[in-house]
């Protein structure tokens, strides 16, 4: 059982991955690099890393999309 | 060189980074078959020895103490490499932010965000504090609980304004617990120099396992090392705000 | 099992990597870094991990717990990930910097010398 729930995990960390590289919007990939950053804190859960999956969830899915649209922020307002 | 011409070097190297790494993999032992023989006897011998329940939580901060307090000042190194990347250059002036067409303020954010946003973070508040204080009985700690305490900050960013949580942000707090943090971790670490023994010895009272105050100087070096990750996150964004929200090139 | 999980690992980064290459714009770059940074805290869990273990934690447990899985892996991995996220923003606010100066987020059109 807990195997099959790491196979699965490991699949949506591949693709998420895969997803975040090809969205070439920086836009966009701020999103997609959450659902990344939940898959991965998913897999470290299935892995037994309570400590590491904790990190993970704060870290990958609130701070640094928040820093990446901060700097897209900036970017677009100096275009102007 | 050109657009191709990099793409076919990077093919090349990739396809053989791709091998060497397939080689190398392929010599592991299998997932999941066998665990290193430090880690089962520290396994077996922590919650003994320290008095905790979370291994983790004492190898970070007592058996390999040493090697957090190098990641610390890298944390720390890095946020003071932010503040001087993102300071203000000679062309550009500060100025809060103001709607664009004249006598207008901006509006205020809607009371449905304003009220998600103060649940939200007084939550993210109190979790925080549950995580520092409890790093040595469940998954959780310094690290955690830091990261936890500065994303209230920025959930009370994303529902307010900026000078709303400006208020939240004054330089001379998140500096000093930055950097009372990171001198904390040296001055505890001394501790075990003044009684005698090794630098970052756990030398104060170990208390029963299972109590929130186990684990000596592992529970110690929590709060400081949170006060530190929380510090820095902080400024991180506080310095990333300031860039969005309020300096502006000065206009000729 | 193992293929799966190391060829997750050896795919994350190749990725990355080749999303860093041929980026043509420096913010999908350094999120495409980060991408592959993830790689190496994986391959740690991963090494460290023993079927049919339970986390290091032993608080709470039933009556017979199997083995417990790697703690030392996982007290590198934590640190891995936090700081792993400042060393981003640090790139990223190298990144704005440029902009100001460049004017530019294309890496191609970036010049080495000032012209």
């Amino acid at each position: 059982m807990s195997e099959a729930l790491i196979a699965v995990a490991l699949v949506w960390v591949a693709v998420s991955g895969t997803a975040v590289v090809l969205t070439r919007d920086p836009l966009r990939q701020a999103f997609t690099a959450g659902f990344f950053g939940l898959a991965l804190a998913f897999l470290y859960l299935s892995l037994q890393s309570g400590d590491v999956a904790l990190s993970q969830i704060v870290v990958g899915a609130i701070a640094l999309p928040l820093i990446v649209l901060l700097s897209l922020a900036k970017v677009r307002k100096d275009q102007e | 060189m050109s657009r191709r011409a990099r793409l076919m070097f990077f093919a090349v190297a990739a396809t053989g980074l791709a091998v060497t790494l397939g080689a190398g993999l392929a010599g592991l032992p299998s997932f999941g078959s066998q665990t290193s023989t430090y880690a089962a006897m520290l396994n077996k011998v922590a919650p003994l020895q320290r008095h905790v329940t979370d291994v983790v939580s004492a190898i970070n901060f007592d058996y390999r103490g040493l090697d957090t307090m190098f990641e610390e000042f890298i944390l720390l190194g890095a946020v003071a490499g932010i503040s001087v990347v993102l300071r203000p250059l000679s062309d550009e002036t500060r100025q809060l932010p103001a709607d664009k067409a004249p006598e207008r303020s901006i509006p205020p954010p809607s009371p449905a965000v304003w009220l998600l946003a103060v649940v939200l973070g007084s939550l993210l508040v109190l979790i925080s504090l549950e995580t520092f204080t409890h790093g040595t009985l469940t998954p959780g700690g310094g690290f955690q609980g830091g990261v936890v305490l500065a994303s209230a900050l920025y959930v009370v960013y994303l529902g307010t304004n900026y000078r709303t949580v400006a208020r939240f942000q004054p330089a001379l707090l998140l500096e000093s617990a930055d950097g009372v943090g990171a001198s904390g971790y040296v001055f505890i670490g001394l501790l075990g120099l003044l009684a005698g023994t090794a630098f970052l010895s756990n030398v104060i009272g170990l208390g029963g396992t299972g109590n929130m105050l186990s684990g000596g100087t592992i529970w110690a070096l929590n709060l400081v090392v949170g006060a530190e990750v929380a510090g820095s996150f902080a400024i991180l964004a506080a310095e990333f705000l300031d860039q969005t929200a309020v300096i502006r090139t000065r206009r000729r | 099992m193992s293929v799966l999980a190391y060829g997750v690992v050896a795919w994350l980064f190749l990725i990355g990597i080749y999303g860093v290459v041929t980026s043509r714009n420096l913010i999908h770059l350094v999120v495409c870094l980060s991408v592959a940074q993830s790689a190496t805290d994986v391959l740690l869990l991963e090494i460290g991990y023993r079927s049919g273990g339970h986390a290091p934690v032993f608080v709470s447990l039933p009556a017979h717990p199997g083995p417990a899985v790697d703690a030392v892996m996982q007290a590198l991995a934590l640190t891995d990930v936090v700081v792993g996220a400042a060393v981003t923003a640090l790139l990223l606010a190298l990144v704005v910097q440029v902009h100001k100066r460049a004017g530019t987020l294309d890496p191609d059109a970036l010049r080495a010398t000032r012209d």
